[in-house]
């Protein structure tokens, strides 16, 4: 008896002191969907992570788990981190979504932030950056250095982040050069050297001497540079090991000022259930160095169109715009909204080929 | 669509580069299996010999010295799996699986400089005359090295089983290893060096990826090739021309099915990309019909005293 109540006590002072403990520090949680080594989506979301230590120092604590499944491997992840006392948790993957939904229900008092998803709850913000407005520069530079006129696309997986990509680098590329014609390739993962490898080998041996991936390792840089002569893009992360050439250029996620300002509101209780959706003006969306490998002109081109995003005296899906089958989508000088643009399921004129469903 | 942007002369050049880290992982399984164990570790050993021989391959400059390190920190690891399987007489099953799991771990723990590096090029064949022939040249001709050892060493094993005294004996362990110990081979002595010989395999084939079809280190870089490989020698029905040819069909596909994507062929992108997993299973079953079966020990633990 004695020892029973000696060990409840000391129980209770143990679950206080961590409870004393976790209300001075803030525990800020991540899951990630491929390894922080993968040098591109996964490895920015870590460097906002150490963004957020270093701001705040001794106040936060920061866990992540990496290599996490989409689906309920998922749903176990985020609530082991829950129960470990997590206040915030940012899920970075699209397909984390009824795992993060699923998770928040349960802990009403944890905070969860899902990237580049649609379903919002009272402790469940999302936020996603404007990559098409990236892909609009790229497929500008894209289309003015192509040769063969075929520019490969490694594509991930046929949701609307993807498609709106394809479509906005479709789209400034033929404003660039009318004959461009765009190979799509859906490799159904977000991670795997070899496959992405092996796209960029298929699409090259095939004629393509641009190379635009929306898949996160640096495999294509290096099939291209062995096949010699093919232009690539950074995703995500700089990828400058390639650089000048065949890397000319990146398309960058910068997101250690959301994670960090996302992390002050939970410190202060202003944090609010939020959508977010930032592009090159607030910096959520960077442009990697251009380099000399690009002419000097086009270069100049894709840094004007860059300060119109950014000014937003230019919008990257400006009508007159067709879809696919031919019919209109954006009359002459319509932009397109933010809803058309979040459930985007089709091509626009002059892509072949169809969408996977 | 337009197909005749395929070439098919450089489909078959690439198909036998996808091919030959499944080929190498199979053939050191199918040895395994042949000597009454069944290692799933395969995965573990190969992502292991992809880092050991990216980190030997960077530090020393040469392509050479970092395969041969791939082979030596498969075998080396593969080990771990004798000491549990042959010594401890631990579950086989269970063994391969942990085996698998801390490849993936440690591979990602001793990979954490090397993120990002280039390797050292390997050169690849060029034989005056020959490499320059129009189709044989590109597809026979001009490979790196390891793909033709991929090839030989499915010969060798074949020939080793089919024709020696080495062969029956390793396959008189992995039928019935109480009658083979009742003989006087050492049947734990036997295994251990098969054993070894798999995990160099798995290395080599490991590396491949690492150094030749990427180029490039990532952690989990080998996506499930180890599992593919240890598939198809079921498939295979522990026959190496059968696994070299799977192995071939499985590459094979994956190409073509990206191809295909690429030349924009009006088929559904999810058949495409199921295609190569079903078309070698259908092709290797048909082959299978005539009932061999699996080597009698297969997974069933050993010690002398039984």
């Amino acid at each position: 008896m004695k020892l029973k109540t000696l060990l409840t006590g000391a129980a209770l002072a143990l679950g206080l002191a961590t409870a004393g403990f976790a209300e001075d520090k803030t525990k800020v949680g991540f899951v990630y969907v491929g390894p922080v080594g993968d040098g591109g989506w996964t490895f920015t979301h870590d460097q906002g992570r150490k963004a957020v230590e270093a701001e705040f120092g001794d106040k936060v604590e920061t866990v992540f788990v990496e290599n996490v499944a989409e689906g309920p491997d998922a749903e176990r992840v985020l609530t082991q981190m829950a129960l470990d006392g997590a206040d915030l948790i940012f899920t970075t993957s699209f397909g984390f979504g009824e795992a993060t939904i699923n998770v928040a229900k349960k802990f009403p008092n944890v905070k969860f932030e899902h990237a580049t998803g649609y379903q919002r709850a009272d402790n469940v913000s999302t936020y996603s950056a404007r990559f098409y407005e990236g892909r609009a520069v790229q497929g500008h530079i894209a289309g003015s250095m192509t040769e063969s006129n075929i520019i490969g696309y490694i594509a991930s997986y046929p949701i609307p982040e993807v498609i709106r990509g394809i479509n906005s680098a479709y789209i400034h590329a033929k404003k660039a050069n009318p004959d461009v014609e765009f190979r799509i390739v859906w490799v159904y993962t977000w991670f795997d050297p070899a496959k992405e490898a092996d796209a960029a080998k298929a699409l090259i041996e095939q004629g393509a001497d641009v190379i635009l991936q929306h898949t996160d390792s640096t495999a294509p840089h290096a099939a291209a540079q062995e096949a010699g002569g093919v232009v690539t893009f950074g995703q995500a992360s700089d990828m400058s090991q390639y650089a000048p050439f065949p890397r000319v250029s990146a398309l960058l996620d910068v997101w250690a000022p959301y994670y960090i300002e996302r992390t002050r509101a939970v410190m202060e209780g202003t944090w609010e259930s939020v959508d977010t959706w930032n592009g090159i003006a607030e910096g959520m969306v960077g442009i990697g160095e251009i380099t000399d490998a690009v002419p000097a002109e086009v270069k100049a081109e894709a840094l004007a169109l860059k300060e119109a995003l950014r000014t937003g005296e230019y919008h990257a899906f400006t009508g007159p715009i067709n879809k696919q089958d031919g019919s209109v989508w954006l009359a002459e000088g319509e932009t397109a909204n933010d809803g058309d643009l979040a459930g985007m399921q089709f091509y626009v004129e002059g892509i072949v080929g169809d969408i996977p469903n | 669509m337009d197909l005749s942007s395929i070439n098919p002369v450089l489909l078959v050049a690439s198909l036998m580069v996808a091919a030959t880290p499944i080929l190498l992982a199979a053939i050191g399984e199918l040895v395994v299996e042949k000597a009454g164990v069944l290692n799933l570790g395969v995965e573990g050993m190969m992502i292991t010999g992809a880092i050991c021989g990216f980190a030997l391959a960077v530090e020393t400059g040469s392509p050479l010295v970092g395969f041969v390190s791939a082979a030596i920190g498969g075998a080396l690891l593969s080990l771990l799996f004798v000491i549990l399987t042959q010594y401890a007489l631990a579950n086989q099953v269970a063994s391969g699986l942990a085996l698998t799991l801390f490849g993936l771990g440690f591979s990602a723990l001793l990979g954490q400089d090397y993120v990002g590096l280039k390797p050292p090029a390997t050169p690849r064949l060029d034989i005056p005359v020959l490499s320059d022939l129009p189709v044989v040249g590109p597809i026979l001709f001009s490979h790196d090295p390891v793909l033709y050892l991929g090839i030989a060493l499915t010969a060798a094993v074949w020939a080793v089983l089919k024709f020696t005294r080495v062969g029956l004996v390793l396959r008189a362990v992995g039928e019935n290893h109480d009658a083979a110990h009742a003989l006087g081979y050492k049947v734990v002595r036997i295994r251990v060096l098969a054993i070894m010989f798999g995990g160099a395999c798995a290395g080599l084939g490991g590396a491949y990826i690492s150094l030749i079809r990427v180029p490039q280190w990532t952690e989990g870089m080998t996506a499930g090739v180890g599992w593919i490989a240890l598939a198809l020698v079921v498939f295979a029905s522990w026959k190496p021309w059968r696994a070299l040819l799977g192995a071939y069909l499985f590459g094979g596909v994956t190409v073509m099915q990206l191809n295909l994507q690429a030349a924009g062929v009006a088929i559904p992108v999810e058949y495409l990309a199921m295609s190569p997993y079903l078309i070698t299973i259908v092709v290797l079953v048909i082959l299978s019909a005539d009932k061999s079966s699996a080597p009698a020990s297969l997974g069933r633990i050993f010690h002398a005293s039984n």
